[in-house]
């Protein structure tokens, strides 16, 4: 009983039991020390603004950044106007510039990208979060990240030595007889070429769509896999009505990412498109890039109207990166629109 | 119609932890049977081995018979045909929140590839009545996901989409627990309507909740089941003194 007293009193704020018998209670150290803190508002605002300053850093970053890529080429802005945006011109000897072609280089190599990448990069995390013995999970949890630490210069090599002729020699002879007849996959073959581009770049993405699916599929709750196993799901089948669709809104915001990363990759790309402004319906021709334009030529650029015309696609760049990813997260939105009301 | 379930030689681990000792035990068909305990006593253990979900824990591990019906589940049938006979509710509601309630309720034999739709509609309907939810709900059935609803509703579609694969048996691991007075009050009533026709098993740690529902009490401490008998003996009369202790509230 006097145990149980001891525990009452401590709560009731006196020291030790023996204190219990004294004539004035003494206030406990813990109560003399919180009742002597001040209310904090001080330290508390303090941190409101540091906070709010680094945040408003980066939208200043982002602004300034746009601001300056505007200024610079507001002789190509003046010269060509919005035609710049679809003429499919470039040829520096006549000072006649158009984005076009990298406009659509840039779009089809990221879709391609993430046509490839997203199956690849899902069922990977699947089957790391769900199928492989835990020994395993680790390692390969750790391969995958470890493909995002690879400088893409060094993708761009391999890609150059090993995945150009693989796709010249075995792959391409192989997509022009069986589906040669979608105009794809036609024409003479490089090697270097929009499909080669597409294919680093899904490697390079990778990892970035993987992991992020891997850690939004494991934070699905142990309550909603045991709810389809307890109605008789397969593994699979649990997979597929419980822990995907609890994990899509992570999943959709990783391959957002990822095409964040495959719109701006420069270096290996550049490496294996063919840099070639055009406009061809077939994969198997070469291609060019705006971040491939710009890091091939910007060196090169002698004249201002030149040099203002590739500071306009590194803003068109800017700009197409903000458009598709507002595209992609409408898109999110008006698939999950239905879900998300139905929860409010 | 529920069958009734014969335990024979049950131990359990978690890793190295000893959780279920030699239990023997046979459940009744069509009664409710309550098994109470202090927290770590192994009866969530023991009801998840009767549906094999013990055993979806890399760690975890049983030896021993359980028969559900004349069925060996250990070594008769796969995990995931005994799980389609024996439905489970779960201590936390957990509707499935991408989908509809209508589609919640209807995924059990979507699962096992039911696709009639005017049967479906009937089993739906049928299965949300007998958890009383239909008044609720039969508005936004098709409209509202499964989370969207009260915590209370959560679980009784929870029972729903358990009743629309009409199982022999119904584990439910503290179905109440999580829930306000009134929503266990109708998981209780819903306890008492269904035991006629199902085999309830009911894991609780609300002794009044035992009292009032079940048939049959079982006692666990320590991953032993140390007394098993109808409940009025268990509550009144029992015949070892440690269940005797813990219904007085001596401990737990």
């Amino acid at each position: 009983m006097s145990g149980k007293l001891a525990e009452r009193d401590v709560v009731n704020g006196r020291e030790s039991p023996s204190a219990s018998g004294l004539a004035v209670a003494r206030p406990s150290a813990a109560r003399r020390y919180l009742n002597a803190q001040s209310d904090s508002a001080f330290s508390d605002g303090f941190f409101k603004t540091l906070m709010l300053a680094s945040a408003l850093t980066i939208f200043v970053i982002v602004l300034f950044i746009f601001l300056e890529l505007a200024w610079q080429s507001r002789m190509a802005i003046a010269h060509f106007g919005i035609s710049f945006l679809y003429r499919s011109a470039w040829n520096p000897v006549s000072e006649d510039f158009g984005a076009r072609p990298f406009i659509y280089g840039t779009l089809v190599s990221s879709l391609l990208a993430l046509l490839i990448a997203v199956p690849l990069s899902v069922s990977t995390a699947v089957f790391i979060t769900e199928m492989c013995p835990i020994p395993l999970r680790r390692s390969l949890s750790f391969l995958t990240e470890l493909l995002a630490a690879i400088p893409s210069v060094v993708y761009g090599l391999w890609a150059l030595v090993v995945l150009v002729p693989l796709l010249r020699t075995e792959i391409n002879p192989f997509l022009m007889r069986t589906l040669g007849w979608t105009g794809f996959f036609e024409g003479p073959d490089y090697g270097v070429s929009m499909l080669a581009a597409g294919v680093i770049l899904a490697i390079m993405i990778l990892p970035i769509i993987s992991s992020i699916t891997r850690e939004v599929m494991s934070t699905v709750p142990q309550s909603q896999r045991e709810a389809a196993l307890a109605l008789g799901a397969t593994r699979w089948e649990m997979i597929r009505i419980s822990v995907l669709p609890n994990a899509r809104l992570g999943i959709a915001g990783g391959i957002i990412l990822g095409l964040g990363r495959a719109l701006g990759e420069t270096m290996a790309v550049t490496m294996v498109i063919g840099n070639r402004p055009e406009i061809a319906r077939s994969l198997l021709a070469p291609g060019y890039t705006m971040a491939s334009v710009l890091a091939n030529e910007f060196t090169e650029a002698t004249t201002s109207l030149y040099l203002s015309a590739l500071i306009e696609i590194g803003l068109v760049l800017f700009l197409v990166t903000i458009v598709v990813n507002a595209l992609a997260r409408l898109l999110i939105w008006s698939v999950t629109r239905g879900a998300s009301s139905r929860m409010a | 119609m529920g069958v009734g379930i014969e335990v024979k030689d049950l131990n359990a681990w978690y890793g190295s932890t000893h959780t279920l000792r030699d239990i023997h035990l046979n459940i009744p068909a069509n009664h409710a049977t309550a098994l109470i305990g202090p927290s770590g006593c192994g009866k969530s253990t023991f009801v998840r081995c009767l549906n094999r979900m013990h055993e979806t824990n890399p760690i975890a591990r049983v030896t021993g018979t359980v028969k559900i019906g004349d069925l060996d589940i250990y070594n008769d049938v796969s995990p995931v045909v005994i799980r389609r006979r024996i439905g489970m509710v779960f201590q936390r509601p957990n509707p499935f929140p991408t989908m509809s309630i209508y589609d919640n309720v209807a995924s059990g034999l979507r699962l096992n590839g039911f696709r009639n739709r005017q049967a479906l509609d009937e089993i739906v309907e049928r299965s949300l009545r007998r958890a009383a939810l239909w008044d609720e709900v039969k508005d936004d059935l098709k409209r509202k996901s499964g989370a969207s609803i009260s915590g209370g509703q959560q679980q009784r579609l929870c029972i729903a989409r358990t009743l629309a694969v009409d199982p022999e048996v119904l584990l439910m691991d503290e179905p109440a627990s999580a829930l306000d007075p009134i929503s266990t009050a109708k998981i209780e009533d819903l306890i008492f309507q269904l035991k006629s026709e199902y085999t309830i098993v009911i894991v609780t740690h609300n002794m009044q909740q035992a009292a009032r529902v079940a048939e049959k009490t079982g006692f666990f401490l320590n991953g032993q089941l140390v007394e098993f008998d109808a409940t009025t003996k268990i509550f009144t009369n029992p015949s070892d003194k440690r269940t005797e202790d813990y219904i007085t509230g001596r401990f737990g």
